[in-house]
């Protein structure tokens, strides 16, 4: 198990040599050291996967260095590795080292590549060490440590100011969460008396029924312990008021929406609630509670995926969305299922991603989907992955027979939430099945109006851009002069392609398309055994709390739930291919019908209005009250000042301030320590 | 080593340097000064290694006895070695700092700056109330005057203000300390440290030096001379009054208020409380609206230091522990933080914030530097910043859920304002021609920053270095306070029926 070590330290080595060296190293050298970095990694990381598959793997510590003993509270640098961080170090591993190699292709234009490829390597080693983490504490370094790498990365292109704003609306929304997180730790070290994750998973049973004071009242102990802690799950994962960053995080290179946004930090917070699941297993109530932060969100975030337009952004949602149904499966006590869905959902939704990247590097970084159309003949291999992913989201499979990746997952999930017998436990099974409706729906939707129907590229400013360039360039004038000639543009091509021809991605983009597509058909039918069928308990070996009682109770749900899934898929599927294939004119209307709900929902239930004049408005505010009324007008003018005008109108002398003040203050000094020495002798 | 005055050669070295520098001229003084400040380094890292870990509580000790019970008393336990640490090391980056700012009498600059060193290291080094005192106070005097000859346009407010603020402290403090030593008969710091003062007495000698601690750290709503201070200040003045001359006011807690009035620090432990937690939002709020790079990071100062008292008066050994570490990042992140508005202010002579802008791009490697600090400044985990924010909160959570609650925003706030900064220097597009033709880091600035970047880092990823030689100097406060200890507010009950063992187990961690 020695090889964790090269695992988590090669991508840090990486970064650092690329990063420190950047020009002076040059963009090659610093591309072929992190991505071979991850790819050893990945290479390296598939064998402890496969060990614990069959079986024949035994958790274990690496001892790296110590790190902070205050009293009884001590906590070192350690790597652990057992079934639940191996599953996460081939999630993290291949996503990574595959984007890795996207971007040789996606960001080739970019001068400041080395200093890209280094934050994607910083980025996978706090990650690395995040799921690595035996204590809270190292948890919490790489939960901020990927905080870090995710805002230098959204803040990548830092010219933009939209993307800097963004980069610091993700870091301090995430802060919330930590704030959460950190009391979340402080508490359990008050209760545990110690922050090892064994140690407190082993005690957390017997806490159950213990109370607690804080905040001046008294609640069950682990119910406060477990929701601070979701708190920081909540912030990380994007879930229902802790979200607004993750939609913004798209001002980030594409690539870096596939890992971080998608693929690996966001599931983050699932990572911990599962890591932590006998934790969770001693409070019921702090288990609703996630269910229903997690259904709540599954169905929120869905409700807007339908209705935005920037390609990016749908799948944005759409990972909001996907991350509520891990997080109720979860607190209905599939833990397992939860973790299942976060493996499959890493390989269909990176590739989605990238898919998405393929296209907006083929239409010139043109992002609004309104101006797609007939992509599938120009960019075919995209298409084809862009579809495998959308047939493994949607969850496509016959029960009991075969299917996409998503359908094992999201299936297994809705069942155990039928199948828990819980009020919360249905509530989140029907807002899990109208998500997936949705889900299918705005999934269909991107892929209709991206590839299908007629080019409607001519209203693409970037297109326009792209064609007016090209065609300086190859110095057809008369050409360029008919389009700065007439006002309306290139409408004369007459369809809708202003003269553009999107190209196909070249290989170092379409390698990872294809393993991920393959990942996307495969993933399900190779792995739900191994995750989520009776007797996996094996699997798990205890890294989470398995309920085989559930697993039998998914198995003995009544058929139509079985069916209930595939059955919405195909209505979301149908919805889509009759507004956007069919009668296109529909979903204007049915806009126009909604009104002030569609506007809502567009707007994305107003979140984001909300917090700016709930919280920043305010501080900012409040801020320019403390200071000049409170520092300046009230503290200054009794204080200094005050005494100033009193000293000023008693003497003459103390005007002369500085030497004046200087000669004062040594004097008063002097005197006192005559004094002193006097009251000393005497006494 | 024993038997050999070190620490009076700390003390002598940069006395001597700081006179002879009143006599010569620019150059020689600059490198006077810079080999002077070097050779204290030495002798400072010649002191910690020779600094026995677990040996006798003082070390190094020196006693001369003087005149009626007043004796030149020097000696070290684990805190003060590392505050004095934290002082040798950022001398020579402050000679650094105003190498070619500094044009106007240099040799007194470079003087002042010397004396101040020797003060500084004499408060941490005294062990007689009265040698400390000098100290204390003294230690102010070069500040007032490299504030109120080298600053900028407002200097003399500034210095005035300072000193407003600082008189009225000391002389309460000074008459406090007379009664102590009539009552218990010494001013062997050490002994006094032991004594037991009645409780009645303790609580306005409690109070006396309050007024001075709280000025110097500084709490709320004590901390109006701190911003214009600093704005003032030349660059190395501000390094060194954030790093060290700030962390005097968390030694006189530490060495003073809680060891020698445990019961009156119990007593007023919620005016502590609520003054750093006003003081976590209060002042980040304020760094939020900033215009002024130094007045931002100065504000941010205050909350931090507000990070200090609430660990110290959290009565526990994480909560004392965390407070020393965040005082030592906190010198080695302020200190670097402000350097790092020196070198842009060295190209543009403006501490405004609009004014730059996009820095990245023609400053990749300040920026990298800057950001650093940055992150070090709202406690990345992995840098210092978060091993005492984490220590301190985890401290104090343990007395009272509300006040870890309250001053844990102090991350988020924090996050807040400095991202802010750095966006507006760093990010975006070069707006200014000016600050766009501004040339990347001299290999000075190289010579400063990458010390301290290295430290920040080290003190993130081992803090062992720095814990081990105060944790049993901790564990001895710890133990003194222990009987006046505030029972915390999470008072965990356990449920029916639950195996003994556990219930214990648990039992003891929450103390």
């Amino acid at each position: 198990m020695q090889s964790i070590l090269f695992i988590v330290f090669l991508p840090l080595l990486a970064a650092i040599v690329a990063g420190l060296g950047n020009k002076a190293l040059g963009a090659l050298p610093a591309k072929v050291l992190t991505t071979g970095a991850l790819f050893i990694a990945c290479a390296l990381s598939w064998p402890i996967f496969i060990s614990f598959l069959a079986g024949n793997a035994e958790a274990t510590v690496v001892p790296v260095l110590k790190w902070v003993q205050s009293g009884t509270l001590t906590f070192d640098w350690a790597l652990r590795v057992d079934t639940l961080t191996a599953v996460m170090l081939v999630v993290v591993t291949s996503v990574s080292a595959l984007v890795h190699l996207y971007s040789w292709g996606y960001m080739s234009d970019e001068p400041d590549q080395p200093r890209f490829f280094a934050y994607l390597s910083l980025f996978t080693f706090a990650m690395l060490m995040l799921v690595t983490a035996d204590n809270l504490v190292q948890m919490f370094f790489g939960w901020e440590g990927v905080g870090l790498a995710s805002y230098l990365l959204i803040g990548f292109w830092f010219r933009k100011p939209s993307a800097s704003a963004a980069a610091i609306k993700a870091f301090v929304v995430n802060r919330v969460g930590d704030l959460g997180f950190m009391l979340g730790i402080f508490g359990t070290f008050l209760v545990f008396g110690t922050v090892s994750i064994p140690e407190i998973l082993a005690a957390a049973p017997g806490m159950a029924g213990s109370t607690i004071g804080f905040l001046g009242h008294r609640f069950d102990t682990m119910t406060v312990l477990c929701i601070l802690l979701f708190i920081g799950a909540m912030g990380k994962s994007a879930q229902l008021g802790l979200h607004t960053w993750l939609p913004d995080a798209m001002e980030g290179p594409t690539p870096v929406s596939a890992l971080i946004h998608a693929a690996t930090m966001v599931t983050a917070g699932v990572f911990m609630v599962c890591r932590l699941s006998p934790m969770f297993e001693a409070s019921p109530t702090a288990l609703s509670f996630v269910t229903f932060i997690g259904a709540a969100t599954c169905f929120f975030a869905a409700t807007i995926g339908t209705t935005q337009w920037d390609i990016k952004r749908v799948i944005a949602y759409s990972t909001c969305s996907q991350l509520g149904y891990m997080f109720f499966a979860a607190g209905v006590g599939a833990y397992g299922a939860a973790m299942f869905h976060l493996f499959t959902h890493a390989f269909f939704k990176a590739l989605l991603f990238l898919g998405a990247g393929s296209v907006i590097h083929a239409m010139h970084h043109e992002q609004d989907m309104r101006h797609y159309g007939a992509l599938r003949k120009q960019i075919p291999i995209t298409f084809w992955a862009m579809t495998a992913g959308t047939l493994a989201i949607t969850g496509v499979g016959i029960a009991g027979v075969a299917g996409f990746a998503g359908f094992y997952s999201k299936d297994a999930i809705l069942e155990a939430a039928f199948g828990s017998n819980t009020q919360i436990g249905s509530f989140a099974f029907w807002m899990g099945i109208t998500a997936a409706l949705m889900t299918s729906f705005y999934s269909w939707r991107l892929v209709f109006l991206t590839f299908f129907g007629k080019p409607r590229w001519a209203g693409s400013e970037h297109i326009q851009h792209a064609v007016h360039d090209a065609h300086g360039h190859d110095g057809h004038g008369h050409d360029a002069h008919a389009h700065d000639d007439h006002g309306h543009g290139h409408a004369d091509h007459g369809d809708g392609t202003a003269g553009y021809h999107p190209h196909e991605s070249p290989l170092v983009m379409l390698i990872p398309l294809i393993v991920l597509s393959l990942g996307a058909i495969f993933a399900g039918i190779v792995f739900n055994h191994a995750f989520i069928s009776e007797g996996t308990g094996e699997f798990w070996k205890g890294s989470l709390a398995f309920s085989e009682h559930l697993i039998h109770a998914m198995h003995g749900v009544p058929t139509w739930v079985k069916w209930a899934p595939f059955t919405v898929m195909a209505i979301g599927f149908a919805i889509a291919w009759y507004g956007y294939m069919h009668n296109t004119k529909f979903p204007a209307m049915v806009a126009e019908q909604l009104g002030p709900i569609y506007r809502f929902v567009y707007n994305k239930w107003y979140f984001d209005e909300l917090y700016h004049y709930a919280f920043v408005v305010p501080a900012f505010w409040l801020g320019r009250v403390f200071w000049k009324q409170g520092d300046i007008g009230l503290i200054d003018r009794l204080g200094p000042d005050g005494a100033a005008w009193v000293v000023a109108k008693g003497s003459t002398y103390a005007q002369k301030v500085q030497s004046g003040y200087l000669y004062s203050y040594a004097l008063v000094m002097l005197l006192g320590l005559v004094g002193a020495i006097s009251w000393v002798i005497a006494g | 080593m024993s038997g050999f005055p070190i620490l009076s050669l700390m003390l002598l070295v940069p006395l001597v340097a700081a006179i002879a520098c009143l006599f010569l001229e620019a150059k020689p003084a600059r490198a006077l000064a810079l080999a002077a400040t070097l050779v204290d380094f030495m002798l400072g890292v010649v002191l910690w290694a020779n600094y026995d870990i677990g040996g006798a509580q003082w070390q190094f000790t020196e006693r001369t006895a003087l005149f009626a019970g007043f004796s030149y008393a020097l000696g070290i336990d684990g805190i003060a070695l590392m505050l004095i640490m934290l002082s040798v090391f950022l001398m020579p980056i402050c000679i650094g700092a105003s190498w070619t700012s500094i044009e106007k009498r240099v040799g007194e600059y470079m003087a002042a700056f010397l004396l101040m060193e020797t003060l500084m290291i004499g408060v941490f080094a005294a062990q007689d109330l009265y040698l400390f005192y000098i100290f204390f106070e003294a230690g102010l005097i070069p500040m007032y005057l490299i504030i109120g000859i080298w600053g900028g346009q407002d200097r003399i407010y500034a210095s005035y203000k300072f000193f407003l603020y600082t008189l009225l402290g000391s002389v309460l403090m000074l008459i406090a300390m007379l009664w102590m030593v009539n009552e218990a008969g010494t001013t062997d710091i050490p002994t006094l440290m032991a004594y037991d003062f009645p409780a009645k007495a303790q609580t306005w000698l409690w109070l006396a030096f309050f007024a001075s601690f709280a000025v110097k750290m500084p709490m709320w709503p004590v901390h109006t001379w701190l911003p214009d201070a600093h704005v003032q200040a030349p660059t190395a003045g501000s390094v060194i009054l954030a790093g060290v001359l700030l962390k005097m006011g968390g030694y006189g807690f530490i060495r003073f208020s809680l060891p020698m009035f445990p019961e009156a620090s119990a007593q007023f432990a919620w005016l502590v409380f609520a003054l750093s937690m006003i003081a976590v939002v209060y002042t980040s709020l304020v760094a939020l609206v900033q215009h002024d790079m130094k007045k931002l990071i100065a504000y941010s100062s205050v909350a931090h230091m507000a990070i200090v008292t609430i660990g110290l008066f959290a009565f526990n050994t994480q909560g004392l522990e965390g407070s020393m570490i965040v005082m030592l990042s906190h010198g080695l992140v302020s200190g670097a933080l402000f350097l790092a508005v020196g070198v842009i202010y060295d190209r543009l002579h403006t501490r405004e914030i609009d004014r730059y802008g996009g820095l990245s791009i023609n400053m990749p490697h300040y920026a990298l530097f800057f950001m650093l600090f940055t992150m070090a400044s709202i406690g990345l985990p992995g840098t210092s910043g978060f091993v005492g924010e984490f220590l301190s909160l985890g401290g104090i959570y343990q007395v009272s859920s509300w006040v870890a609650l309250v001053c844990t925003t102090g991350i988020i706030l924090g996050a807040a304002y400095m991202l802010y900064l750095y966006r507006r220097v760093a990010f975006g597009e070069q707006k200014h021609a000016d600050a766009a033709a501004m040339p990347d880091l001299s290999l000075r600035e190289y010579l400063m920053m990458i010390p301290l970047g290295l430290a920040v880092l080290w003190m993130g990823v081992y803090p062992e270095s720095f814990l081990a030689p105060m944790r049993a100097d901790i564990a001895a406060l710890d133990a003194r306070v222990a009987r006046a200890r505030p029972e915390g507010d999470a008072k965990l009950a356990m449920g029916k029926g639950k195996p003994a063992h556990e219930a214990e187990a648990a039992h003891e961690g929450a103390h």
